[in-house]
């Protein structure tokens, strides 16, 4: 019985061969028996005798190697299909992970904001621009009702700016508090800021509290200005830079990081990260392009997503070559994605969104995250009356990837799964539709993080153990 | 594995679970090694009392139960101490570990090992 090639997708680092296994996640380093075995496979159904003829290797390795790559089924017997069952949506799924908007309003006027820009899905007419006491306990009670089960769950607050509800922010974390107490659970929160409110008083209520920050910033002034502008046009910057630099300073409890948006008008990725990484001091950095329909003016176009891939290739090599060495770097898209393959994550859908996790607007809508907030169309439910089963089935069976007829023959699926639900809405009009105009790039770049993780994992694996445990939103 | 080795978590669970499907079930037997297509497939060991030569018991060198290497009393708690297995004696490692305290030879003394009300 010859055997067929499996679904994977093959890769080289540090000298050596690797295989990443689809849609398994699985990944596996091959010797030169193995990758020959395969290599012929792939080239040309064989049977086993086919290959002990043809290969210049001992019989017994050949053997051994063909039963270890059929039992990774990266080669298949003769006839053998690798099912990827369907999973159906799970009727129960304890939430994990709540979005508070604090509020709908924002001191800034970005550019591309997809809260308010051209392509803003939210309909906030007629609604409360901030969060109420009586919502935002709901909330927290909706929290922990719904994540029965769950030890330690997850609070994120947004906006709008978020800040600008601070004293509802407080009021809720010192409510929760109380309650996971009383439950014997714990909960720990995170936030996003554009830092234009920090003031001294909340930067330590955040350091007590033990709050993650993350700061929407796009890099040293003359980027961060560009599109990171109050509603006089005047930049942000100069505002901000002193306000992040005394948060850096007081606030050690927990990891900051700065949040980056790409657009056509800043793509420099290189001098974006030396600036916040090393002038300012964030312990991670992160970008990502901007979300928006095609033709408007900031979006990035094609041979500038190339540019942007070229920097992140070389940033991405900094993280390599610092991880070998046991250093931290601080690239967190590198890290982000090294996680997931190190798990071997295999997603049914692209994130969280409306399953462990959901978004709650000012007026007490339940949206299947942030992004979706104070949208009429995207609502699941509203906090007094909880979450509609039908409307919320609908939402998941849309943007499973089995529902994803292009993304079936893609070995990037597993950690992909299509993509953002909110971005394929904004280009397609469909939170289900795969979003095809990055499918270059998610190969490219999971292609690149793979290469980066055989490197580690031959030069220095127990840097690895790092992403041992799976870190939450 | 000697020519695929897994490196990250999922590989590791997908090895787990492949030699989890190789071979048999083996009770109360150490393992051999080998899978399909391995030329040097070694033997299982079977353990336990049932294979355990213990001679002389049911009958002497003249055929009688006079000469016997142990008493034929002995087979009454021998499965007390010697052996793991959960038989039908009490549990000499956390609730009876006294059981035969008062059975210093087992001809003359058997009667000493009474039941056990748990």
């Amino acid at each position: 019985m010859p055997y067929t090639a499996g679904d994977t997708h093959a890769f080289e680092a540090a000298g050596q061969q690797f295989l990443y296994l689809v849609p398994s996640g699985g990944i596996v380093d091959l010797n030169p028996v193995a990758s020959a075995v395969l290599n012929r496979v792939k080239s040309n159904p064989a049977s086993r005798e086919d290959l002990l003829a043809a290969l210049p290797f001992e019989a017994p390795d050949i053997h051994e190697a063909i039963d270890e790559l059929a039992s990774f089924r990266a080669i298949l017997d003769n006839g053998e299909k690798v099912e990827d069952p369907p999973q159906d949506v799970p009727d129960k799924f304890p939430l994990q992970t709540m979005v508070l908007n604090l509020t709908n309003q924002c001191n800034l006027s970005c550019g591309y904001c997809y809260e308010f820009g051209e392509d803003k899905v939210a309909t906030p007419d007629g609604k409360p621009k901030f969060m109420s006491w009586d919502t935002a306990k709901m909330s927290v009670d909706h929290l922990f009702t719904e994540s029965a089960g769950r030890r330690a769950i997850h609070m994120t607050f947004f906006g709008g700016e978020t800040l600008m509800n601070f004293p509802l922010l407080k009021q809720v974390v010192e409510y929760a508090n109380e309650k996971a107490k009383a439950e014997g659970r714990y909960i720990d929160y995170s936030l996003t800021t554009n830092a234009t409110l920090l003031t001294p008083a909340i930067i330590e209520f955040l350091a007590e509290n033990h709050i993650g920050v993350t700061v929407s910033m796009d890099g040293p002034k003359e980027m961060n200005d560009q599109l990171r502008v109050f509603a006089n046009g005047k930049g942000s910057y100069d505002i901000i830079a002193p306000k992040v630099r005394s948060l850096l300073d007081k606030h050690k409890t927990r990891p900051i990081a700065a949040r980056v948006t790409l657009t056509a008008q800043v793509t420099d990725v290189l001098k974006i990260f030396k600036h916040l990484k090393h002038d300012m001091g964030f312990h991670e950095v992160g970008f990502a392009p901007v979300t928006t329909s095609p033709n408007r003016l900031y979006a990035i176009e094609n041979n500038s997503m190339d540019r942007v891939l070229d920097q992140f290739k070389t940033l991405a090599y900094e993280y390599r070559d610092a991880a070998v060495r046991g250093e931290h770097h601080g690239f967190s898209n590198v890290s982000d994605t090294l996680m997931e393959l190190h798990q071997g994550i295999n997603k049914s859908h692209p994130c969280g969104a409306g399953l462990g996790l959901v978004g709650v607007g000012p007026s007490g809508d339940i949206a299947p995250c942030h992004r979706f907030v104070d949208s009429d169309t995207h609502a699941l439910g509203h906090i007094s009356t909880g979450i509609d089963k039908a409307k919320q089935q609908d939402f998941l069976q849309r943007g499973h990837i089995n529902a994803k007829y292009d993304c079936h023959s893609c070995w990037a699926r597993p950690l992909c799964a299509g993509g953002c639900h909110h971005e394929a809405f904004v280009r397609y009009g469909d939170t289900g539709h795969p979003n095809l105009h990055y499918c270059d790039w998610i190969r490219g770049w999971t292609g690149l993080c793979l290469e980066i993780y055989g490197e580690i994992a031959t030069r220095n694996p127990q840097f690895l153990n790092t992403f041992d445990r799976r870190k939450t939103v | 594995m000697k020519h695929v080795r897994a490196l990250n978590r999922k590989a590791q669970r997908i090895e787990e679970y492949a030699a989890a499907m190789e071979g048999d079930v083996f009770a109360l037997q150490s393992r051999g090694g080998g899978g399909q297509g391995n030329p040097q497939r070694r033997p299982h060991y079977p353990v336990g009392c049932s294979i355990v030569f213990s001679p002389g018991w049911e009958v002497d060198s003249a055929g009688g139960t006079a000469g016997l290497c142990q008493p034929a009393e002995r087979d009454l708690y021998d499965c007390y101490i010697t052996c793991f297995w959960p038989a039908q004696v009490p549990d000499h490692l956390n609730n009876y570990p006294d059981w035969t305290a008062k059975c210093a030879s087992a001809t003359k003394d058997w009667r000493n090992i009474d039941l056990v009300f748990p």
